[in-house]
């Protein structure tokens, strides 16, 4: 500051000039020195945090889904594999303007609205940290289409690596479950970043659910050099991924998919178990869903249709439908009546029913007299009636038991229902009534209260067959041992035997069913479940009021080796739905190329496999509903739609309170082709018990 | 370099910077080539070619006499106050903010060319201003008319990094040329109150975090602290030797923003380490060094304060830009001389060398044209 002179002159400016500039001069100083600190402070002291920064920058680390293990079957197919796809998938978070980016994505991939539809559902479903998946299984020309317009549309990821892939689709639905996209909730339960990675799946259902553990195998990895904007640059390392381990299934996949195809358009189980080792060789489920059509997703169309579909596509009947036995019960019941003293060829006339007190319970027919074998040779309800009104229930109930009526096996995969084996105190505990005999009537010849499932018919029949204790398994090479010994003679084997022979090959209600391959003969008992109480029985009126048609056997019969049970809903006579299916399914063990014939002529005649129809009956429902169709529900969807199913079939399957009498074995008119079957059953004009 | 064998004319320029100015140029194209992947273009080159233009307009600014600076101080200070209104019109008309026009080969920024302007027109003011008067009112109202205008058209561009500049820059001169210290005190009393205020009440939110946000960039590392953030990563993984010539990952591989023009001290210091950052720094000094010297040897009042404005304008760009880059200053968009590439700063980096190249030509009573 100038010392205050009165008059400023130029000398007193220029030497507040000289002042003030060394001032600024020292301030410009000061300046220079905190830029060279500030330098070293960042440059030298905090290097090491910015050199890591600049790496975490400079380095993307990808992970690399690893392939899924492979589900095999006893002969080492593959029931589920993995195929190399091209696919695009979004990440919504990471899209910087989503509406450009879906348009330009609809029209690169051709999408259709109903695509574009399910893809926005998803979107809103997810959260914008998981990847969506666009489309997979893409063209490798539509796929260079995208993958040029890269750069223009961040979020959207198009990566070439291996899906989940079931070879006979349909078929393995129900038994091998599915894969798709990992859950928010599975990703908040596992903070696994593999899961929120594109193009990896998770196990949702069945086998693929029950060992996700061992099926995911151990992610790859890749280091990748990326710009700001995430364009690839240059590979730095790559690790690869460790496929899952592979699971071995006792299943014979061949078997397993001429099973589920030659069900046709019913609505039917199959289960065929090897009666050495207890292994099951097919546990088919049709109709079926596509679970190579579930693994992106599920599309309100596909959603739509599944539950539209009153055969319920989403329900595994094999191991949760559960259906009144009927007749199928008799060879067991004569066991259990053997072992209560019972002679088998002591002779029941058959009058054309049974009278019990002053009610009449009416037989399919006027049979005559007939010993143990010709009863079940010919369905003989009067005969079952008597007998076990001898003596008493409570002798049977305990051998249905012990042949795995009503019982829970441990198999991995979806879980079972283990149905009804009714007794006394059962009645009790459910309905607080006391047991009838009328109950034990219904209870004898498999009505009533009596519900299994066609896994346990199975199972009954393989223990009957073999007179071994088999336990039923699914993974190979960890096949059970059988339980302790049954306690029946081969004696009392050789009478069930014998009738069930005589069902397919004597004059038996199977006999249409006969085959003769080499001398290999099957043996086998028809069953016919009635579904309401009050109903016209057999073939006539809503398919939903039909009858069950049942049907177990055996075969080879001198050494059995395959056992199977079939349950055809609503299918009506067991001779004349179900028995067809298990002749055909025996015949393709033995004689594939006459089966596989067979086969495709059927197929002509239902409009393909049913991977073909499946699609065909998607693109009737894309013409007709197009983009019209509900949103899928949130949360798990799938498992609630079969409980809601389970809970509709056991309210109309279950007639508790009006326990039903019998039902006849044969139709009213074998077709023409079929020996003539012995006495043919006069229309019963009631199906309930008739009171007189 | 021996006087015998070089003539006169060239053994009188001022050598001993503008070599180091030179040296610092091509450092900048080394590291523009670099910034472009190994490519003269589209930036190293040019920036080559802006320099030897410039540098040439420099000695032709430097010939010129005193009382042609003195002529053209006002017409060219009012010029140029008609080119940001002009500036301000047609952005207007195109609908959107504009700060240059198009001259074609280059794109002229008024607001650019404003900087060394001010100075000039400031150096006229207070050397026509009788020395007894400039304790009064007097000498400050016209200047603050001077600064106000052009400040507020350049602001309103809006522009706070260059309306700062100027009037920074226009402060300096006013400081150097006497005025009462009191004043100083209370204007800086007046900013320290006014800019809180002016903080609270007159930005949003949104513009407060921009100016704050280098305070703690980290908080916003993708969005408002991006550009810091990055700078700073840059900068601090260069660590003392740099990685190396044509190895730096963050402006390679676009993380650092603007590597080329407002951040391309980042992109040098990635590669070349703080022993680039500290070389670029001893030649700003220098140069510095060597202006202020001009200035308190120049004959008169006119020429010291015209030197002392023009080379603190220099000291500004340099000093904004490097705190910026190392996280000290709000990101304002002020490139660094002779590093960052763009012609305008260049050319008025080169107008204030020029200008204190004539000053040190006047005070050692060499011939200028004209004269």
């Amino acid at each position: 500051m100038p010392r205050a002179p009165q008059h400023t002159s130029s000398g007193t400016l220029g030497n507040s000039f000289e002042r003030r500039s060394i001032l600024i001069g020292g301030l410009q100083t000061g300046l220079g020195v905190l830029l060279a600190a500030r330098m070293g402070w960042i440059g030298l002291v905090q290097n090491a945090k910015y050199e890591t920064l600049a790496e975490s920058n400079r380095v993307n680390l990808t992970l690399v889904p690893p392939r899924r293990g492979a589900i095999l079957d006893r002969n080492n197919v593959q029931l589920a594999s993995n195929r190399i796809e091209f696919r695009i998938d979004i990440i919504p978070e990471r899209l910087v303007d989503a509406d450009a980016t879906m348009a330009e994505l609809t029209r690169l991939l051709n999408l259709t609205p109903v695509e574009v539809q399910d893809l926005q559902d998803k979107i809103d479903k997810g959260h914008g940290y998981q990847p969506i998946e666009v489309i997979s299984g893409l063209y490798p020309e539509q796929y260079d289409k995208v993958l040029v317009r890269l750069p223009d549309m961040p979020g959207v990821i198009a990566q070439q690596g291996f899906a989940r892939w079931y070879p006979t689709g349909p078929s393995v639905g129900h038994l091998a479950g599915y894969v798709g996209p990992a859950s928010a909730k599975d990703y908040e339960a596992e903070r696994n970043p593999l899961l929120v990675t594109p193009g990896f799946k998770i196990g949702k259902d069945g086998l693929e659910k029950q060992f996700e553990k061992e099926l995911r195998g151990t992610p790859g990895a890749q280091r990748v050099e990326v710009t700001a904007s995430g364009k690839f640059v240059r590979d730095l390392d790559k690790r690869d991924d460790v496929p899952g381990q592979p699971i071995k299934l006792t299943i014979d996949s061949a078997l397993q998919d001429f099973a589920a195809r030659r069900c046709g358009t019913e609505s039917a189980a199959v289960v065929v178990i090897d009666c050495i080792t207890g292994g099951i060789l097919a546990l088919v489920s049709m109709p079926a869903f596509d679970p190579n059509a579930f693994a992106g997703g599920i599309g309100r169309l596909q959603w739509k249709m599944l539950n539209e579909d009153d055969h319920i596509p989403l329900l595994n009947k094999a191991l949760r439908g559960l259906y009144p036995p009927g007749s199928t019960m008799k060879p067991m019941a004569s066991l259990a009546l053997q072992m209560h003293g019972v002679d088998p060829d002591e002779r029941v006339n058959c009058r054309g029913g049974y009278q019990l007190g002053n009610r009449f319970f009416r037989c399919d027919a006027v049979h005559g007299l007939l010993d143990m074998r010709g009863a079940i040779e010919h369905s003989c309800n009067t005969y079952f009636w008597s007998m076990a009104h001898r003596v008493g229930y409570d002798a049977i109930a305990p051998v249905a038991k012990l042949l795995g009526l009503g019982q829970q096996f441990e198999l991995p995969g979806s879980s079972q229902r283990y149905g009804t084996v009714p007794d006394a105190a059962w009645k009790m505990r459910r309905y607080k009534q006391e047991w009838t005999a009328a109950d034990s009537l219904n209870a004898s010849i498999g009505q009533g209260y009596v519900s299994v499932s066609p896994l346990q018919l199975a199972v009954m029949t393989s223990r009957i067959a073999s007179g071994r204790n088999l336990t039923p398994s699914l993974i190979f090479g960890q096949e059970k041992a059988a339980g302790p010994a049954l306690p029946f003679t081969a004696e009392q084997l050789r009478v069930a035997h014998d009738g069930m022979f005589n069902v397919v090959n004597g004059s038996g209600t199977g006999a249409g069913s006969r085959i003769d391959i080499g001398g290999i003969k099957m043996a086998g008992k028809t069953g016919t479940a009635q579904v309401r109480a009050l109903t016209a029985r057999g073939g006539g009126g809503a398919w939903k009021a039909r009858d069950h048609a049942l049907f177990v056997c055996y075969a080879p019969t001198d050494a059995p080796r395959y056992a199977m049970s079939v349950v055809v809903e609503h299918g009506t006579f067991g001779a004349r739905a179900a028995a067809p299916i298990a002749k055909d399914v025996l015949t393709f063990l033995f004689d594939p190329e006459t089966a596989l014939a067979r086969l495709a002529e059927l197929e002509k005649s239902w409009g393909g496999t049913p991977t073909e129809r499946l699609a065909a009956k998607y693109r009737a429902y894309e013409t007709q509903f197009g983009t019209s169709a509900p949103k899928v529900g949130d949360g798990d969807v799938v498992k609630e739609a079969v409980v809601r199913a389970e809970k509709s079939e056991a309210a109309t399957e279950t007639p508790a309170s009006s326990p039903v009498a019998n039902r006849p074995e044969e139709p009213a008119s074998i077709p023409a082709s079929a020996p003539p079957a012995p006495a043919p059953p006069a229309p019963a004009s009631a199906a309930t018990p008739v009171p007189r | 370099m021996s006087r015998r064998i070089v003539p006169e004319a060239i053994s009188r320029e001022p050598w001993q910077v503008l070599i180091p100015l030179l040296a610092l140029n091509s450092f900048g194209s080394v590291v523009l080539y670099s910034a472009a992947g190994g490519h003269l273009y589209p930036w190293a080159l040019l920036h080559e070619i802006h320099f030897v233009v410039f540098l040439l307009m420099a000695f032709v600014i430097s010939r010129f006499p005193r009382d042609f600076f003195k002529q053209v101080a006002y017409p060219a200070f009012g010029t140029l106050v008609v080119l940001l209104v002009l500036v301000e019109v047609l952005g207007k008309v195109s609908g959107g903010s504009q700060r240059w026009l198009n001259l074609g080969f280059m794109q002229l920024q008024p607001s650019e060319l404003m900087k060394p302007a001010i100075v000039l027109a400031l150096a006229k003011f207070y050397d026509a201003l009788p020395p007894a008067m400039t304790k009064s009112w007097r000498a400050l109202l016209p200047a603050g008319a001077l600064v106000g205008v052009p400040a507020l058209l350049v602001m309103a561009q809006p522009d706070l990094g260059t309306g700062l500049a100027i009037t920074i820059g226009a402060g300096v001169v006013i400081f150097l040329a006497g005025l009462p210290m009191a004043w100083f005190a209370g204007v800086g009393a007046a900013v320290a109150v006014a800019v809180p205020v002016a903080y609270n009440f007159l930005l949003k939110p949104y513009q407060q975090s921009r100016v704050t946000i280098f305070l703690d960039p980290e908080s916003d590392p993708l969005g408002k602290g991006y550009h810091i953030t990055q700078s700073k990563i840059a900068i601090g993984s260069g660590g003392l030797w740099g990685k190396g010539f044509g190895n730096g990952s963050q402006s390679h591989l676009e993380y650092l923003p603007e590597a080329h023009t407002d951040f391309a001290f980042a992109t040098m210091a990635e590669e070349w380490g703080i022993l680039g950052g500290l070389f670029v720094l001893a030649v700003f000094v220098w140069v510095l060094r060597w202006g202020m010297g001009v200035s308190r040897r120049a004959p008169d009042r006119f020429s010291s304060l015209l030197a002392a404005g023009m080379t603190f304008t220099i000291f500004f760009y340099m000093a904004i830009n490097m705190m910026m880059v190392m996280g000290l200053a709000p990101v304002v968009g002020i490139p660094l001389p002779w590093i960052s590439h763009g012609g305008s700063s260049m050319m008025t980096n080169m107008i204030c060398i020029g200008t204190i190249m004539a000053v040190d030509r006047w005070s050692k009573g060499t011939r200028s044209l004209g004269n």
